[in-house]
């Protein structure tokens, strides 16, 4: 029982504790976030969306600014409403947009940080932003209240408008012969994901913020009928695939961005032979 | 005074009509058929109708007690619907969101919604996935959350393409029962053998539309022109 003690012996440390509660809350929005943004065809917007905060962050570390959240948060969020709220109208649709935002900012952002970066090892800084291989182990309180703060803003903001939010996705014409403000609902959901995703590059980095968004959700919808159904269930597989990533990583001493994924990986499969086995 | 009353509207989009001189009313216990060709501004005028978009001229009255959201309306099915999980009984339930005011569904919306599964016979349904009925149990679905909004008046875009021949039978079966019990209902289609269920036609096209009876709309040359047309394209 030799890793019960280890972990024992981790858990002592704040920085673990910080880390499991992060984990469990980002899990949770971009599980709740990915739902929609899945069935609205949106689901690499979580890939397109970390790099512009990518190239923000770089901005930002150029920039020598602060807090670097007050630049990478607005831009993200303004990129968010220009690719989700566009109408039928715009020249540049769905998934070019969302390949142009990306690939753009990640080349103007790695550009910005090789060019005046005063760290001596920018790969590395590259790799912990993207991979994220480290950053969720270091942490600090003041991020932990933060990353609190937009999940509970996150799902505040899920429960009252659930019934909006389901009929603006399921059919957004509808809705607004309904009289419901779908632009409104539209750039509502637009702000969060950027927020959920700013969020998730500390846990996961930017490149594997898609996962988090996307297969608890796919999973879910391989056994469940319901929408409620696959909300519910795809939050709780995207937090135990997320303590289970934690746990193992620290155990195994595994970069916590891929372990997490893999274990989100796995459940996907598992999900997909149940699914094949009830002949759905 | 009619449920609506549109007069020389013209519909389209950035105020570059695709359809003009449109002159229709519609009263209690109508069944207008919208029929014209491709691109003649049918879907166009149904958004326009639905407050979806704001008319490039002209004037749309409401009366006889109608306000803008009693209008049920039944859309193209979207590629986004193909694989949505959501229950039958979620989707219907959404219709009765024009009868609420807070952020969750009252007793009185969840008992509609189950009197309107029942009035459509999809109550058995209720807890299946949308995504794994056949295409006539989606539209009824459809037309239960519809219906939910108003009974008022129905709006109808295309509802039979894709279904097969019984399926398309039963759903104009359907319709026409609820015209009976006093749903005003208008219907875009591109389906002739509709129009036998229709009081009136409203045939569009570019520059002027005709609204008639449906006796004499048929036996005019506009008829012979779209049923030509027709059989010319099953020809082909």
């Amino acid at each position: 029982m030799d890793w019960i003690s280890k972990l024992q012996y981790y858990m002592e440390f704040p920085f673990v504790k910080y880390a499991l509660i992060v984990a469990i809350l980002t899990a949770l929005c971009s599980s709740l976030l990915g739902v929609i943004l899945v069935l609205r065809r949106f689901s690499y917007i979580g890939d397109g969306l970390s790099h512009v905060a990518f190239g923000a962050l770089a901005v930002a570390s150029v920039l020598k600014v602060t807090n670097q959240m007050y630049i990478i948060l607005p831009v993200t969020i303004a990129t968010a409403v220009l690719l989700l709220c566009g109408g039928k109208n715009k020249k540049l649709t769905g998934d070019a947009a969302i390949a142009i935002y990306s690939v753009g900012a990640l080349a103007i952002g790695y550009l910005l940080m090789n060019t005046f970066s005063t760290s001596a090892n920018i790969s590395g800084d590259v790799c912990t932003t993207l991979f994220g291989s480290t950053s969720i182990l270091t942490l600090t309180e003041d991020q932990v209240i933060m990353c609190a703060v937009l999940s509970i803003i996150t799902v505040i903001i899920f429960v009252l408008f659930y019934n909006r939010i389901f009929m603006v996705t399921f059919d957004e014409n509808f809705a607004k012969a309904s009289g419901i403000n779908t632009s409104f609902y539209q750039a509502l959901i637009a702000v969060i994901t950027a927020m959920v995703i700013v969020l998730a590059m500390n846990l996961v980095g930017s490149l594997l913020i898609t996962a988090l968004l996307v297969f608890p959700v796919l999973s879910a919808m391989r056994v469940f009928q319901s929408f409620r159904g696959v909300i519910i269930y795809s939050a709780v597989l995207s937090i135990c695939g997320a303590i289970t990533g934690i746990l193992v990583s620290i155990l195994a001493s595994t970069p916590v961005g891929s372990t997490i994924v893999i274990f989100d990986l796995i459940l996907f499969i598992i999900h997909c032979l149940i699914g094949m086995a009830r002949g759905e | 005074m009619a449920y609506i009353t549109c007069t020389d509207l013209s519909v389209g989009y950035n105020q570059d009509p695709v359809a003009s001189g449109i002159n229709f009313e519609i009263n209690r216990g109508d069944y207008i058929c919208v029929v014209g060709e491709n691109g003649t501004g049918k879907s166009t005028l149904m958004k326009t109708l639905l407050h979806l978009q704001s008319p490039c001229a002209g004037s749309i009255t409401l009366g006889d007690g109608l306000t803008p959201r009693e209008i049920g309306y039944l859309p193209q099915q979207t590629s986004v619907q193909r694989d949505f999980p959501a229950t039958v009984q979620e989707i219907v339930l959404s219709g009765t969101i024009t009868k609420g005011f807070g952020f969750f569904y009252s007793k009185q919306q969840r008992q509609l919604a189950e009197d309107m599964m029942e009035q459509l016979h999809i109550t058995h349904l209720a807890s299946k996935s949308y995504r794994n009925l056949s295409g006539g149990q989606q539209q009824r679905v459809l037309l239960g959350r519809a219906l939910c909004a108003t009974t008022k008046l129905l709006v109808l875009d295309e509802p039979v393409s894709g279904l097969d021949p019984s399926a398309t039978y039963e759903l104009y079966q359907l319709i026409a029962e609820l015209n009976a019990q006093g749903t005003s209902i208008l219907m875009v289609t591109h389906d002739l053998n509709s129009l036998q269920y229709a009081s009136h036609v409203l045939h569009v096209k570019k520059n002027s539309s005709i609204f008639q009876e449906r006796e004499l709309y048929v036996q005019s040359k506009h008829y012979q022109q779209v049923s030509q047309e027709d059989s010319d394209g099953l020809d082909q």
